[in-house]
């Protein structure tokens, strides 16, 4: 029985990892038929790192991200977080309401429901990828969405996590839209007891 | 000297020292002042019982045992309980889900509220709830606590 993120082996990482690549290729099929644009992965890059790493690693506590926090039930339960720079959310607005230069913290109604929409479909295609992977039946909680400090937004897994230690699961992700670079990372807290199911499911020890 | 405290940590310093927690999100910071002698402290409280999770190895992320070592060292530093005055910010509701878990926010302020009203410590300004992250900073100097939103800017208490 796992402990916390740190027990993973190298082994069970690179399933992981694997899970990663498929979730990432469905995520950006649905981004690009969505945007009618074209999209390239970045192969993404499965890391074990505490809440104040994952801080640093976006940015610092006060950059402003986008974050869509979804809640998953069903074989393994869990939470995860989509970490999204500003120019995931410039692309969509500019795409599906016609607008430049959004100043996402002040995004209106309309704007922000198309930039969670599209995070809902991509957090939808990592957990098909990883049911579809796992034979596993994963059903999604409704989305939720926020634009603030880096550092604020991570008290929603942290204080899931508290009592399995400080790492989390980041997956360090981008897409190329249009040829422009986007960073897309995410935090994935499985449930300690939802991992050793996923492992065992996998054929990992 | 501007001194960080981070993720559920604590320090204590004497003006014309400033204190700083980032971004606090449904984690409350606590503020301390004995204006009389200029020592201040500040706790970047994250849950508000160290009863209920195995991880207890962390005392200053709790509001029942931070709160306690914070007024430890300022007393160490030559401040007195009986003059200590507080100023709270944070405990907001990051996201809006209906699950309780994410619910934390308002824990951590009832714990804080109680652990000070114990202690008949007044809380003389907060800046607490909602649903948005704060940056607190903290002036022993004056007694100004300074709070940073993204969509706000700055405000002084």
């Amino acid at each position: 029985m796992y402990k916390n993120y740190e027990d993973l082996s190298p082994i069970a990482i690179d399933a992981l990892q694997e899970i990663g690549n498929i979730g990432s290729g469905n995520a950006a099929s649905s981004l690009s038929a969505m945007l009618s644009k074209s999209v390239s992965m970045h192969v993404p890059k499965i890391k074990v790192l505490d809440y104040q790493a994952v801080i640093d690693e976006m940015g610092g506590p006060e950059k402003v991200i986008t974050a869509i926090l979804v809640s998953f039930k069903g074989d393994i339960k869990g939470m995860m977080m989509f970490l999204l720079e500003d120019a995931f959310a410039q692309i969509v607005v500019n795409t599906f309401m016609g607008k430049k230069h959004v100043n996402v913290i002040k995004m209106d109604e309309a704007d922000s429901s198309a930039v969670k929409e599209m995070g809902n479909i991509m957090a939808g295609a990592y957990l098909s990828a990883l049911a579809a992977m796992a034979e596993f039946t994963v059903a999604m909680d409704p989305p939720s969405m926020t634009v603030d400090m880096m550092g604020a937004l991570m008290s929603a897994p942290m204080t899931t996590l508290h009592d399995v230690g400080d790492k989390v699961l980041f997956i360090d992700d981008g897409f190329a839209i249009d040829n422009v670079n986007i960073d897309a990372n995410i935090i994935l807290v499985p449930e300690m007891e939802s991992l050793d199911i996923l492992m065992r499911k996998l054929g990992v020890n | 000297m501007n001194i960080t405290i981070g993720i559920g940590d604590l320090k204590v310093c004497k003006a014309p020292d400033v204190l700083v927690t980032y971004a606090l999100g449904s984690c409350v910071g606590v503020c301390l002042l004995d204006s009389a002698v200029g020592v201040g402290g500040l706790s970047h409280i994250m849950l508000p019982e160290s009863n209920t999770g195995m991880n207890t190895s962390t005392p200053m992320r709790f509001a029942d045992t931070a709160l306690p070592m914070l007024i430890q060292q300022m007393e160490r530093l030559g401040a007195s309980k009986s003059r200590m005055k507080a100023k709270i910010a944070g405990g907001a509701t990051m996201f809006a889900t209906a699950s309780d878990k994410f619910n934390i926010g308002e824990r951590n302020i009832a714990a804080v509220k109680k652990f000070l009203n114990d202690n008949r410590i007044p809380i003389i300004a907060q800046d607490i709830g909602l649903n948005y992250g704060r940056t607190q900073f903290f002036y022993p100097q004056t007694g100004i606590m300074e709070i940073r939103a993204a969509a706000k800017g700055n405000k002084l208490f």
